[in-house]
């Protein structure tokens, strides 16, 4: 097995992986970072979402060796000193989730919208942008909004 | 998913060598397709020749053509200033591909290549009469489709660029599949240089295709009634449990004609 180095959240880490080793089980199963989830493993539903060299990509559709020297950054990696996150903070306030279980991927996908897309969002760029990631909960309203007040924050 | 080897060249000529060398190789560019083919055991190759390390990525545009470097993410290509100028269509295109995600990693030469029968790039290249350049030879986009997921590339061929002539005006329209953003039936229709006029259905088929009866209709005249009491007829369209054949024949002329108001 290649052992592969890369920085996660600003850290530098190595691991052994297979060849078919996807980001995900490196991230979640060797480096114990369980706050990027598994929710459909068919590409479809964005839970797994993760910054890979400052692009959100899905960890369950990337081949982790393939990341080998690149710069992951993680759900885990969002707050700074104790500190929420501009968005966590924002998903929190307007009750961006009920399960919680695709916040962290939602999260990511609107860190990385309004890089692109800047800070005065309209609802239908938020709602075209958050195509690749499913909530089963809410309905998506309060997610929007969360994304849009996040965003302003930023 | 099966385990295989993971080769990343650096030059074409390696990737090339490495297929040659395989039991059963598999080039990837962004692997939105083939990795979700593996995770569910349909495909199950025994070497992985990942063409990210080629490192071709960019779009040029030209006097006459615009050229798209195979590696080129779809997200790069929405987002180029100097395409939504020049065939501003095809910008739009790319930028409906997918999702987010799936934009930052997909790339245009990984798109023809594996020419999925719901693809968009391959609507665009037939409509717009674009040139496929392999690691070999230049082929036109209607001799490299040859049907359901079946291009003319030989085992070790690679795409390395695509090659687009400027049209005067051209539009893409599609319905997607809620779920998968895959097109149940996309229409790209272009009106090229020259004034003739091409249109081209994907996602409908075994594999994207022309329709005649349009392109004369629209040649005439550019405008949307032109399409008026055109359809395609359902025999062979696809049929799921998404849309029946006949909901797909009806969706080409309701999104050829969105394509042709779009069109600029």
């Amino acid at each position: 097995m290649p052992a592969i180095t890369m920085k996660v959240n600003g850290q530098a880490v190595c691991g052994d992986v297979e060849g078919r080793t996807l980001l995900v089980e490196f991230l979640r199963d060797k480096l114990g970072l369980t706050g990027t989830h598994v929710g459909c493993d068919t590409s479809q539903c964005g839970a797994c979402v993760v910054h890979v060299d400052g692009k959100a990509v899905k960890s369950c559709t990337t081949l982790a060796i393939a990341c080998a020297d690149s710069e992951v950054t993680t759900i885990e990696g969002l707050a700074k000193n104790g500190k929420l996150h501009p968005m966590q903070e924002a998903f929190r306030e307007h009750h961006g989730l009920q399960c919680g279980f695709c916040t962290p991927g939602m999260i990511m996908s609107a860190v990385d919208l309004v890089k692109r897309n800047g800070k005065k969002l309209d609802d239908e760029t938020i709602r075209h942008e958050l195509e690749g990631n499913i909530c089963r909960c809410t309905g998506y309203q309060n997610i929007v909004a969360a994304v849009k007040a996040g965003a302003a924050n930023m | 998913m099966e385990n295989f080897n993971y080769i990343r060249p650096a030059k074409v000529a390696d990737a090339a060598k490495a297929m040659k060398k395989a039991k059963d190789g598999k080039f990837m560019s962004g692997g939105m397709t083939l990795l979700p083919t593996m995770k569910q055991g349909l495909a199950s190759p025994s070497d992985i020749i990942d063409l990210s390390g080629l490192k071709n990525s960019g779009v040029k545009v030209g006097s006459k053509s615009v050229t798209i470097q195979a590696g080129t993410i779809h997200a790069d290509v929405a987002g180029s200033k100097d395409l939504k100028k020049a065939i501003p269509g095809l910008a739009k295109l790319a930028g409906g591909i997918g999702d987010p995600h799936v934009r930052h990693k997909g790339t245009i030469g990984g798109s023809v290549a594996n020419n999925d029968p719901a693809a968009d790039y391959p609507s665009a290249c037939l409509a717009l009469g674009a040139t496929i350049h392999t690691s070999d030879r230049k082929l036109a986009a209607d001799k490299f489709f040859t049907g359901m997921f079946s291009t003319a590339l030989k085992d070790t061929e690679i795409v390395t660029a695509v090659e687009f002539p400027i049209p005067k005006k051209c539009g893409y329209a599609k319905f997607p599949n809620p779920a998968s953003l895959y097109a149940m039936v996309g229409v790209f229709v272009a009106q090229l240089a020259d004034g003739s006029v091409r249109v081209a259905v994907t996602g409908a088929g075994a594999g994207v295709f022309r329709v005649p009866e349009m392109e004369a209709a629209l040649s005439k005249k550019f405008a949307a009634s032109s399409l008026d009491g055109i359809a395609v007829k359902s025999k062979n369209l696809n049929s799921d449990m998404h849309a029946s054949a006949e909901y797909r024949a009806h969706l080409i002329t309701v999104m050829a004609k969105r394509a042709v108001d779009a069109a600029k």
